[in-house]
């Protein structure tokens, strides 16, 4: 399991999170002059990297709300959390 | 190539087979390919073997960064079905069944294929409702189905708690497919490789892509950590790590890579002669020839490439088995393990051209890939050799994320596998 460090309540257990997936997505700004492709890309299309992945999570059974974190997907090791609207600090890509 | 026949275990066993021949080669890397495939898993080799079969392209490598058999498809849970709701999706699962059916006599390999019927259970109303519609779109499609009440399941899983009194999800009925079942996980990985192999096929194993280089759009070659290879023509075939590959070709897709689980209990005498699986308890059970029973999971909710899941994923599983099945209890687990699978956002698989001339994808086969291994195979060699898709595999583009003709098979495929 993993162990995971909310912005607000501090480290708890993976179970109490829900995975939001890839972080840093943005909602087109001019949705009426997207192609097709943008849509897709915006709405289907994702990085998916092996190694370190900008991904949300939200504490689901704690303050219910949403944050990022920097997590190694091959190690799974935690490398930064920050919240929503942050850009992460040290330089992490 | 020599023939695996009664005579030759016979021949064998004397010489306390010790002196059994090599089945494929190790061969070299050559200069160049008409086409390399990248993945030697179970759909990187039915591409190749149906390439050399019925297209007639001999020169071809099949490159697998580890060893054959050592990636998804020997840690998958074995379960082969073709009870997909969509008509697209039940074209190209039931192709993969059919294939099924013939490969062991045609590659003289023993697959161990064994029909022993899936069973899908549902465990309230709206499951029993989306059995039934299930079952009626495979029958229309030519796919055998049965819809099953409690009584029934128990007929068939004397082991089932089927109570409605004191279980969380008690058991209403199930969809049945009588001609789905299981089969041998590297059976298929080894009969493959020697029947691509006896076809003139360059398997090459310990033999990581890197990068592949484009010149205008077009593919003319991979680089390796054996060097590089020219090749005009490249099919991915390498499920959890599709994005790994996409990402050499400057593309995104829409998949996410996962970890799948799975288990195996201590081997016990025979207590189930069928599949189980349960979509909505997120668990599915099978009894292998040695006795274990084969028990899976779902995803683990996050992405992930390291071959290891969460340990409360399993604890949700098993409390759910035990409810179904209270005879397993004290059972003792003997082994756990994770595959890394390629999720597409509607549960679907891509077999695929791209818009680089000469890059072909095949993956986002996801938590069911097994099941179809030579269907997939087999369309992604006609994609391949065509430069067109086969109209089997022609719904299954990246195009659909554009037109939103996206085919939702979570009701069919979801946890169950």
């Amino acid at each position: 399991m993993l162990y995971i460090k909310c912005p607000w309540c501090g480290w708890r257990d993976e179970s109490e999170f829900g995975y939001g997936g890839e972080a840093h997505i943005e909602r087109p700004q001019d949705p009426d002059a997207l192609s097709d492709a943008e849509w897709a890309d915006y709405l289907f299309m994702r990085t998916n990297p092996r190694g370190p992945h900008r991904e949300r999570w939200v504490h689901t059974a704690g303050c219910r709300r949403w944050f990022n974190a920097i997590r190694d997907t091959q190690t799974y090791e935690f490398k930064a959390f920050y919240k929503m609207g942050d850009q992460p600090s040290g330089g992490e890509q | 190539m020599k023939k695996y026949s009664i005579f030759s275990l016979a021949r064998n066993a004397i010489g306390h087979h010790e002196n059994w021949w090599q089945a494929w080669r190790s061969p070299e890397p050559k200069k160049r390919y008409d086409v390399v495939i990248i993945g030697g898993g179970g759909h990187g080799l039915s591409t190749a073997y149906y390439l050399a079969k019925e297209h007639g392209i001999r020169n071809i490598a099949v490159l697998e960064k580890a060893w054959i058999g050592g990636g998804n498809t020997g840690r998958n849970t074995t379960i082969i079905r073709s009870n997909y709701l969509w008509t697209a999706s039940a074209g190209i699962y039931e192709l993969g069944l059919k294939l099924w059916e013939d490969i062991s006599q045609e590659v003289n390999f023993n697959m161990m294929l064994s029909q022993r019927g899936v069973l899908n259970l549902g465990h309230n109303l709206q499951d029993m409702r989306t059995i039934e519609r299930r079952v009626n779109a495979n029958r229309l499609n030519g796919v055998d189905g049965v819809v099953l009440n409690a009584q029934q399941v128990k007929d068939k899983v004397p082991i089932i708690n089927i109570s409605e009194t004191n279980t969380r999800f008690p058991v209403l009925g199930a969809s049945y497919q009588p001609r789905g079942g299981i089969a041998r996980h590297d059976a298929l990985a080894w009969g493959m490789a020697r029947a691509c192999d006896d076809l003139g096929i360059d398997v090459i194993q310990q033999c990581e892509v890197t990068g592949i280089r484009r010149e205008d759009n077009r593919i003319v070659g991979v680089d390796t950590t054996r060097g590089h290879i020219e090749t005009n023509r490249v099919g991915a075939v390498t499920s959890g790590n599709s994005g790994v590959v996409a990402s050499m070709v400057d593309m995104r897709l829409p998949i996410e890579s996962h970890p799948l689980q799975a288990l195996v209990s201590e081997p016990i005498k025979p207590i189930i002669d069928t599949v189980v699986m349960s979509g909505a308890v997120h668990v599915y059970i099978s009894q292998s020839d040695k006795g274990e029973l084969v028990i899976g999971a779902g995803i683990d909710k996050y992405n992930g490439y390291g071959h290891k899941g969460s340990l409360q994923v399993i604890e949700e599983q098993l409390a759910a088995l035990v409810e179904l099945y209270p005879i397993v209890s004290r059972l003792r687990l003997l082994r756990h393990w994770a595959g890394c699978v390629d999720t597409c956002p509607d549960a679907s698989p891509l077999v695929t051209k791209t818009p680089i001339q000469g890059m072909y994808f095949n993956c986002g086969w996801g938590t069911g890939g097994w099941k179809s291994t030579l269907g997939s195979g087999w369309c992604f060699a006609h994609t391949i050799a065509n430069d067109e898709p086969h109209p089997l595999n022609e719904a299954f583009s990246l195009k659909r994320f554009e037109t939103g003709a996206v085919i939702d098979e979570h009701g069919a495929a979801g946890v169950a596998h």
